[in-house]
């Protein structure tokens, strides 16, 4: 079983490190992505992620660690035939039209001539295939570079914050295409700026900060490892509420309404206590740290220990 | 293979579309037309060698319109492209990057072609509708003059190619390509001017000067075709007699400047950091 992943290790990234300068925009990187795998990359802007990238592709070379792309060395030919990129704000030629560009990287990867209508079918382009590129919205710009990307059926997909500029439905369907790839085997690395954005469709996260990898797990693991306080809300009577925060504690919140906030191993105790006092109670509100509370704690916080040490 | 060959008709259509082509084509074809009409005289007499005699302005004017065209067709092609993210797309596929650069060269060449061709050949067909064509001989002139303006063409498509691919800004790469026109086309030839007249004793003018004057591909398109129209070349005061190489032979510069040009720009390309 450990060598079929082994072999499966599509993307293989030990050791990476690269600096501009006295900008060290990767520190010691390590990350894999297996086929069939979809895992985001996140991190604020400047955080590593389109370095990586570039890398990834072979328009930069790495200061140290090897970057492998279906076991080929990043950059080298082999390596660029497995690799599909999207970049964050895709441009092309604007006299072409939809279908000659993705006809173009067709010829370009190689891919059989009936990629390209599958390929715009697949990102609902077709009615528009026909019109030059310049006329379309940012939304088509980013579904046509998603087609050109996956034409010749690509082993590895590197998309660069793929569905910033989509709207919430075309966002969806992306997502729906991206499950559908890996699926057959491909494995998706994609970067974004936040954890919410994601809704939850990338099997693994890995969170870049300052050039370092902070966090590498599936996201019930991130969210679990960060520990991060649970927020009741309990919601009494304006005559009762007094009574209530005197002897639970927490924060006064409105006129009738009190906010605590309990460690996770805290709150079911705290919720059985809350319960055994129906007379000072009318209802119970529980809200588990939100996605972009678990990304601000591995993006931001380690900042400030490491500011306060 | 295919895939330069999908390279060069992206670049081609591309430069049909936004009216590239034509603009080039008609600039050429005014010129070609007015010189044409400048030649049948104010007597409107209908001279015989009207034809011969546009293709002799032609060539001259040439000189200082095919490497501008040629120029700015081509500065654009590597750091205008990745400015606007255009060219990353294309280098993260499989294709080397010599290729992209010969797609490139391929389909700004037929572009070029196109707009000569058609800017030419209305001078031909001027001269015919005012009977002033004159034998084969004449529209043999014309065919030369199409052709190795193409050559010339090239050599500064391929510098173009060379500038953009050595600077990040597309900006900078305009200016070199303004600087290198300027040069190549008119202080190049003042300097040499000043050369022969400074040097009174002739060793200049008998050793230097002639080789100098090969160096340059504009110089050389010049020297082949006056020598091609020998009565241009009376006026010239330059003698075919006092160059090293004759006839085709002159050719050999922009060739090599091409081959020289297009090697250099693949270096360069290849360390291009998109």
């Amino acid at each position: 079983m450990e060598g079929f992943r082994e072999m499966n290790r599509l993307v293989d990234i030990t050791s990476v490190s690269k600096s501009f300068g006295a900008v060290r925009a990767l520190q010691d990187v390590t990350l894999s992505v297996q086929a069939g795998e979809v895992v985001a990359l996140l991190g604020h802007n400047g955080a590593g992620k389109t370095t990586l990238f570039r890398i990834m592709l072979g328009f930069l070379e790495p200061d140290r660690g090897s970057l492998l792309v279906s076991g080929n060395k990043a950059g080298s030919r082999e390596s660029r035939s497995a690799i599909s990129y999207l970049p964050e704000s895709v441009a092309f030629p604007k006299m072409l039209t939809g279908r000659e560009i993705v006809g173009l990287y067709a010829k370009l990867k190689g891919a059989p001539a009936s990629d390209i209508e599958r390929a715009l079918e697949s990102v609902d382009l077709l009615d528009a295939a026909n019109r030059r590129c310049g006329t379309y919205s940012k939304g088509m710009r980013q579904r046509l570079g998603l087609a050109q990307a996956i034409v010749g059926s690509p082993q590895v997909l590197l998309l660069d914050e793929p569905t910033s500029g989509l709207d919430p439905v075309s966002r969806t369907e992306f997502y729906g295409l991206i499950a559908s790839l890996a699926d057959t085997g491909t494995a998706v690395l994609l970067s974004s700026h936040g954890l919410s954005e994601l809704e939850a469709r990338a099997g693994r996260v890995a969170i870049l900060r300052k050039g370092r990898l902070v966090a590498d797990g599936a996201l019930a693991d991130l969210q679990k490892n960060a520990n991060l306080p649970t927020r009741i809300r309990v919601r009494s009577t304006a005559e009762k509420v007094d009574d209530f925060h005197r002897r639970f504690g927490g924060e006064r919140v409105n006129c009738a309404s009190v906010e605590i906030t309990c460690a996770s191993d805290e709150k079911m105790p705290m919720l059985a206590a809350i319960h055994a006092s129906p007379e000072v109670v009318s209802d119970i509100e529980v809200m588990p740290p939100t996605l972009d509370e678990v990304y601000r704690y591995y993006s931001l916080n380690e900042d400030n220990k490491e500011d306060l040490s | 293979m295919s895939a330069v060959l999908a390279i060069a008709v992206v670049e081609t259509r591309i430069g049909i579309r936004n009216s590239w082509v034509i603009l080039a084509a008609g600039i050429l074809a005014t010129f070609s037309i007015l010189l044409v009409l400048l030649g049948s005289g104010p007597s409107g007499a209908v001279d015989a060698h009207l034809l011969s005699v546009a293709v002799a302005s032609l060539s001259t004017l040439a000189v200082y319109l095919i490497p501008l065209i040629a120029l700015l067709l081509s500065f654009d092609a590597i750091a205008g492209e990745i400015d606007r993210g255009t060219l990353q797309l294309v280098l993260a596929t499989p294709i080397a990057r010599w290729q992209v650069l010969a797609g490139k060269f391929l389909g700004h060449l037929v572009v070029l072609a196109i707009a000569i061709v058609v800017g030419y050949a209305s001078a031909g067909v001027l001269a015919v509708l005012l009977g002033g064509a004159g034998g084969l001989e004449a529209f043999y002139g014309l065919a030369v003059l199409t052709l190795t303006s193409i050559l010339l063409g090239a050599v500064f498509i391929a510098v173009g190619y060379l500038t953009s691919s050595s600077v990040r800004q597309t900006g900078t790469a305009a200016a070199l390509a303004v600087g290198i026109w300027l040069v190549t086309v008119v202080l190049y030839d003042l300097a040499l001017l000043g050369g022969l007249l400074s040097s009174q004793d002739g060793i200049f003018a008998r050793t230097v000067f002639p080789w100098l004057l090969l160096l340059n591909p504009a110089d050389a398109f010049r020297v082949f075709n006056m020598e091609a129209v020998d009565t241009a070349l009376l006026q010239t005061g330059l003698g075919a007699d006092g160059l090293p190489i004759r006839g085709a032979a002159v050719l050999l510069s922009p060739v090599l400047w091409v081959i020289a040009a297009l090697g250099f720009s693949v270096l360069a390309i290849r360390r291009v950091k998109p």
